[in-house]
């Protein structure tokens, strides 16, 4: 098991976001975490990440409790939702400045390539478009060996070539047995990538399983319809 | 720690506002000199001029520097660096790039004016010396505030509100205590009140360094007692500690229970 959450429970201010998630990650499988605006979805990664602080549970990652700790990042590769980067620093003293401050082996010159990136290298930042600082983000993800990727809306702003290419990687690193969490509007891209759908609803986990499982559930025979449905659907 | 602080120094180095910021002291330094031709009184009017300067771009540039960098802050929160490491070496970058804009501005037309010649070079490091802790007390006040509200416009409200207040008001309310409560003895209400606001503390500290107490009378015969004696420097400069060191913890504080 790489993730292991039991009853976590964040508020924030008056809006309780997750109320008691219980919820076990294995190894070696895409998930796509689901659900609408405001359901949860990035908090519940940040809990993991430590960036949000739970107010009651326990979350424990590749068997360590995560609780004041900060070493076990170094195992986790996490996409934020949003790249804004600092704008006076150019793109290769970013990925530089990453590398250092891991102190990890990295494959960024293969990743930089893949994405063609080699022109913006020596450009500041704040002069990128948004779909380049976005391969940017990419890069500076991918380019560290972690048994646990987690990509928050990865797909935004890339152009579809940019996307085959994500796609490819995402699918490499499966390959070699390592756990990734996405999250993602872009039923299509879920669709393909991910092993296992985890639904979220108003703090709750309220769909578990396989995409057959909730094609069979929710009685269609297409996904988005399906993910449409999940909360109408007779199985409610 | 020293990892982040030297890219957020680097990062503001190379910004253009510490450039400006750096120009500035240099424009003011040769300015002055040239004007007052004195090493001496080219001191006490640049006190005049920091002691009011440096607080308030130490609040501006503190509260934008972490607004600005909150995505940047995100993404590091991501990596396996200690959270209090992250804003610490944050602050202290902010904090530490001024100062050097500080010391730099000042320092390199005074010292070819012949600085180091004349005797004015005790009063002009201790000009620097309170600069710097004036930097470090109010990028650390702003940080705190900053990370306290999430909304920037109340972030930035509050914080040049706690300057006016310890840089005007509170001077105001002193003078109006003084004068309400003339009748009974003030000396020590006076001395604690000044202590209470590192604007004036600092203040205090160069006038009396300055050797010219005697322009303020009788409160300062009182203030030179214990400003001027080398305990009182000391006090002065602990209390000028305290008022780093406050804000530094509140920031470890806020920053190890905030959400991100």
């Amino acid at each position: 098991m790489t993730i292991a959450i039991h009853n976590l429970h964040k508020r924030f201010g008056k809006n309780q976001v997750l109320k008691g998630i219980d919820l076990s990650i294995d190894e070696g499988r895409i998930y796509a975490i689901l659900g609408p605006n405001g359901s949860g979805k990035t908090t519940l990664i940040k809990s993991i990440l430590g960036m949000v602080i739970p107010d009651k549970g326990e979350i424990s990652v590749l068997e360590q409790s995560i609780k004041k700790g900060w070493k076990y990042r170094k195992k986790i590769d996490y996409l934020p939702q949003i790249a804004n980067f600092p704008p006076n620093i150019k793109v290769k003293e970013l990925i530089n400045m990453i590398k250092d401050l891991r102190n990890a082996p990295s494959t960024e010159a293969e990743l930089i390539e893949l994405f063609g990136l080699e022109p913006f290298l020596n450009k500041k930042l704040s002069t990128l478009s948004g779909g380049t600082k976005q391969k940017v983000n990419i890069v500076l993800t991918f380019m560290f060996d972690s048994p646990l990727i987690i990509l928050d809306e990865p797909t935004t702003g890339l152009d579809p070539k940019a996307l085959i290419r994500l796609k490819e990687l995402i699918q490499k690193e499966r390959a070699q047995g390592k756990t990734i969490l996405i999250t993602s509007h872009i039923m299509q891209f879920v669709e393909e990538m991910a092993d296992e759908i985890l639904y979220l609803l108003e703090g709750e986990i309220y769909f578990k399983g396989s995409i057959e499982k909730l094609l069979q559930q929710t009685e269609q025979t297409n996904f988005e319809h399906a993910i449409a449905a999940i909360t109408t659907g007779s199985h409610a | 720690m020293l990892k982040i602080l030297k890219y957020s120094f680097y990062d503001l180095i190379r910004s253009r506002w510490s450039y400006v910021y750096f120009l500035f002291y240099l424009a003011l330094g040769f300015v002055l000199l040239f004007l007052n031709n004195d090493v001496s009184k080219a001191v006490i009017t640049l006190m005049n001029v920091i002691i009011v300067l440096i607080p308030l771009i130490g609040t501006i540039f503190g509260v934008m520097y972490y607004y600005n960098s909150r995505e940047f802050t995100e993404l590091l929160l991501a990596q396996p660096i200690k959270r209090s490491s992250i804003f610490m070496g944050q602050y202290f970058g902010v904090a530490g790039s001024l100062t050097l804009s500080l010391v730099l501005g000042l320092g390199i037309p005074f010292v070819l004016y012949g600085l180091l010649r004349s005797n004015a070079i005790f009063d002009f490091s201790l000009l620097l010396i309170t600069g710097a802790f004036l930097t470090f007390i109010f990028v650390g006040l702003s940080f705190v505030i900053a990370i306290s509200n999430e909304n920037k416009i109340k972030g930035f409200g509050y914080a040049v509100l706690l300057w006016l207040f310890l840089a005007v008001v509170y001077d105001g309310l002193f003078l109006m205590s003084l004068i309400v409560f003339e009748e009974y003895p003030l000396d020590t209400f006076s001395l604690v009140a000044t202590a209470l606001n590192p604007i004036d503390l600092s203040r205090i500290l160069i006038l009396l360094k300055l050797d010219i107490s005697a322009l303020l009378g009788y409160t300062g015969a009182i203030f030179k007692k214990f400003f001027g004696t080398d305990l009182g420097f000391l006090i002065s400069i602990v209390i000028l500690l305290l008022w780093t060191i406050l804000p530094i913890l509140g920031l470890r504080y806020k920053a190890g229970k905030k959400d991100f």
